[in-house]
């Protein structure tokens, strides 16, 4: 009865809430001025489904049976994590080679290798020095176009960009870094937001130098020594050297391996990091600013380096962009992209290596698996962040193996960290 | 001067409007410590039922009717907005780490949004000035300055409701709940006092200025879309940043300056840049001041 009850509290809520969006919907009418179209069958069913799942979830609420501990189903979970990732590792390099597979498996592989190798770099800030970055999203704008504008304007190769791309964005994390070292929290949080606004805007004003909102088009693709990957075939290209018939694979999984050890390569430089003075300074950081002043840490230096590196790797994520989709225009950097790779970062458990791809994997390959529902894509994407954060608020992965310990070496509760602090 | 004087006319407007959307980011910044990322689209949404009433009751009642009509309900449906967005989306994080709440709120920015989009269609919806006209100031040169009668409109209606809203949370007892579990929640708890029911209050009562401010907006622009929540979220809580986020007066002061430094900017410069202007400020202004203008600067205790 109670539940009843409830369950009716929360159908009239819904009928509130639903009322004007549901209920009608404004359309143009005959003299140039806007009518509403009543529309109740919708609304109806929107509020009956309100009202069952309600009561179907407090039912199911009363009478579901115990759950086993959550710090029991961590340790397996940690266990396979041991076995997990070279499994998974080995899955990504075989992926592509498995005989009958469709292309747009590959290409969508390489999507989702992208959005992996973006939040491995913006781990390094968020998750392991604690700095909470919105604007991440500037540093991948600074690869793409730094790639896009070298090669309008001198011609200059994927492979000889690639690294610049990497320098440059780097640089730009230092530069964007300075202003905000004093800044903590959402302090930080806005200024970081502001300065991803910031580059979006002046790349879609400064129409002289990059295209405007018109982007930048014919990208080339990139070469393996100098072979390309025409599909025209004959000689100079990959299919004509090796004697193959020219097929669009050959050139997506070219792109794939590429995605893939420009990801692995962040993943390393990460762990190996982490295992030296920087990385601790960066988690000593992210734990307590005060005593790391205290034990002679430079915070600055500190601070700056985990801009820089994360930058970097947003940089080249950025360039294998540009270079993928061949076209690249401010649209692809907005605010929207920076909160996937945030939301990537941290559903995965902040920290987490093998949290990134698992969250990685869901936040992008489900979504485009959901191609034929178009328009609800987005709106189940918002509400899968709502309900995966509200079951599992430290992600997916939430313990952590100390880097360093007094004694054994033990698995923690990721409560017991405290990231995106600082 | 001419030109100046109107810029200044058409930054206070603009300031007015954001600073009510700013008060709401800082109320719930203050109380619960959590950036609201869907607060600015609350304010979309109060925007879209505006014009919804006011659609529905063209030709029934008079302008000016039907525009208390629209804002009172606007206001009180983005409160429902507000609590049921609480409720579901924020009291089970609260307490948990400080990210996940974070992302939540984009998750819930991102869903109202496409909720929108998806229900009322993607095209903007306009519809004509309900009072054309204004006061001439002054003329120079042939430069007229012009405060229309909407833009005096949304000065009075702001000040009315900042007005009603510094009274309840200065003079009455629900505003000296909401004060003291700002200050410390498991205090006031103690206290007898209903946190939870106060945290709900502060968003109803956010979510309703942030209406008031969505009616405004599609008043004195007279063209919404679905995606307008977004640049007004993010202008309005560079606001309460620059303000001194958790300090009330500084909400709408920020709001002010950032409608100012827009207006201005747009008249002597370049329209194209005016947001990378208001960003640069907010950044060179917490360079100098890491906690706003008129932000306290906590101490951090060991």
């Amino acid at each position: 009865m109670t539940n009843l009850k409830d369950a009716g509290v929360v159908a009239f809520m819904a009928l509130l809430l639903f009322g004007p969006f549901l209920g009608v919907q404004l359309a143009d009418g005959e003299s140039n001025n806007l009518v509403l179209l009543p529309r109740p069958e919708m609304l109806g069913i929107a509020v009956g489904l309100t009202f069952i799942a309600r009561f179907g979830f407090l039912l199911w609420h009363d009478h579901r049976p115990p759950m086993p501990g959550l710090a029991k189903l961590t340790i397996p979970v940690q266990k396979s994590g041991k076995y997990a990732a070279p499994a998974l590792l080995v899955f990504a390099v075989l992926m592509p080679i498995i005989p009958g597979i469709a292309n747009s498996y590959v290409d969508l592989g390489v999507l989702i290798m992208t959005y992996v190798m973006l939040g491995w770099g913006l781990n390094i800030v968020v998750g392991l020095a604690g700095l909470l970055d919105l604007g991440y999203v500037a540093f991948y704008a600074v690869g793409a176009y730094a790639y896009g504008l070298l090669n309008q304007y001198f011609g200059m190769s994927f492979w000889e960009c690639l690294p610049l791309c990497g320098i440059l964005a780097a640089a730009w994390g230092i530069f964007l870094g300075f202003p905000v070292l004093r800044l903590r929290g959402d302090y930080l949080a806005i200024v970081t937001l502001a300065f991803g606004e910031i580059i979006r805007l002046v790349i879609t004003n400064w129409v002289a130098l990059t295209g405007g909102p018109n982007g930048i088009d014919g990208i080339p693709h990139p070469s393996l020594f100098g072979l390309t990957f025409s599909m025209a075939g004959g000689p100079g290209t990959f299919a004509g050297f090796f004697g193959l018939t020219p097929s669009p694979h050959q050139r997506t999984a070219y792109l794939y391996y590429i995605i893939l050890a420009l990801a692995l390569l962040t993943n390393w430089v990460t762990l190996r990091l982490r295992r030296q003075p920087l990385g601790r300074a960066w988690e000593a950081l992210r734990e307590d600013e005060i005593a790391c002043r205290s034990l002679g840490i430079n915070v600055r230096n500190t601070k700056l380096s985990a801009f820089a590196i994360g930058a970097m790797f947003g940089g080249f994520a950025g360039c294998f962009f540009a270079t993928r989709e061949g076209f690249i225009s401010p649209d692809s950097f907005t605010f929207i992209e920076s909160a996937t790779v945030l939301a990537i970062v941290v559903l995965g458990g902040a920290g987490s290596q093998l949290g990134v791809v698992l969250a990685a994997v869901v936040m992008i390959g489900v979504p485009e698996m959901l191609q034929s529902l178009q328009v609800y894509r987005m709106l189940i994407f918002g509400l899968a962040l709502v309900v995966i954060m509200i079951v599992r608020p430290r992600g997916f992965i939430s313990t952590r193996r100390p880097t360093i310990s007094l004694g054994k070496a033990r698995v923690i509760g990721a409560d017991m960290l405290s990231e995106g602090k600082g | 001067m001419a030109y100046a004087l109107q810029q200044l006319i058409n930054g206070i407007t603009l300031g007015m409007i954001y600073g009510l959307i700013a008060v709401g980011y800082t109320m719930v910044y203050g109380i619960i410590g959590m950036i609201n990322f869907a607060h600015g689209d609350v304010f979309m949404i109060g925007a879209f039922i505006g014009i919804i009433v006011l659609t529905a009751l063209t030709g029934i009642t008079s302008v000016p009717l039907g525009i208390l009509a629209a804002l009172i309900l606007s206001a009180a449906l983005c409160g429902v907005y507000g609590f049921s967005i609480e409720r579901v989306a924020y009291r089970p994080l609260r307490g948990s780490f400080r990210l996940a709440p974070l992302i939540s709120a984009i998750g819930m920015s991102i869903l109202l949004e496409n909720y929108v989009q998806t229900s009322q269609g993607a095209l903007e919806r306009a519809i004509p000035s309900p009072f054309p006209g204004g006061i001439t100031l002054m003329n120079e040169n042939g430069f007229i300055v012009q405060l229309s009668w909407m833009q005096v409109a949304i000065t009075l209606v702001t000040l009315v409701t900042l007005a009603a809203f510094t009274w309840l949370v200065t003079r009455t007892p629900l505003g000296r709940a909401m004060r003291a579990v700002e200050q410390d929640a498991k205090m006031a708890a103690l206290l007898g006092i209903d946190t939870n029911r106060t945290i709900s209050t502060t968003f109803v009562i956010g979510s309703a200025l942030a209406a008031v401010a969505g009616v405004m907006f599609l008043l004195y622009y007279g063209v919404i879309d679905f995606y307008i929540g977004f640049n007004a979220g993010i202008k309005a809580f560079t606001a309460a940043v620059l303000g001194g986020i958790g300090s009330l007066p500084g909400a709408v002061l920020g709001g002010l300056l950032i409608g100012l430094i827009e207006a201005f900017w747009s008249g002597y410069a370049t329209v194209a840049y005016k947001d990378v202007a208001v960003y640069s400020i907010l950044a060179i202004v917490l360079m100098f001041m890491p906690t706003g203008l008129l932000g306290r600067n906590e101490v951090e205790k060991v």
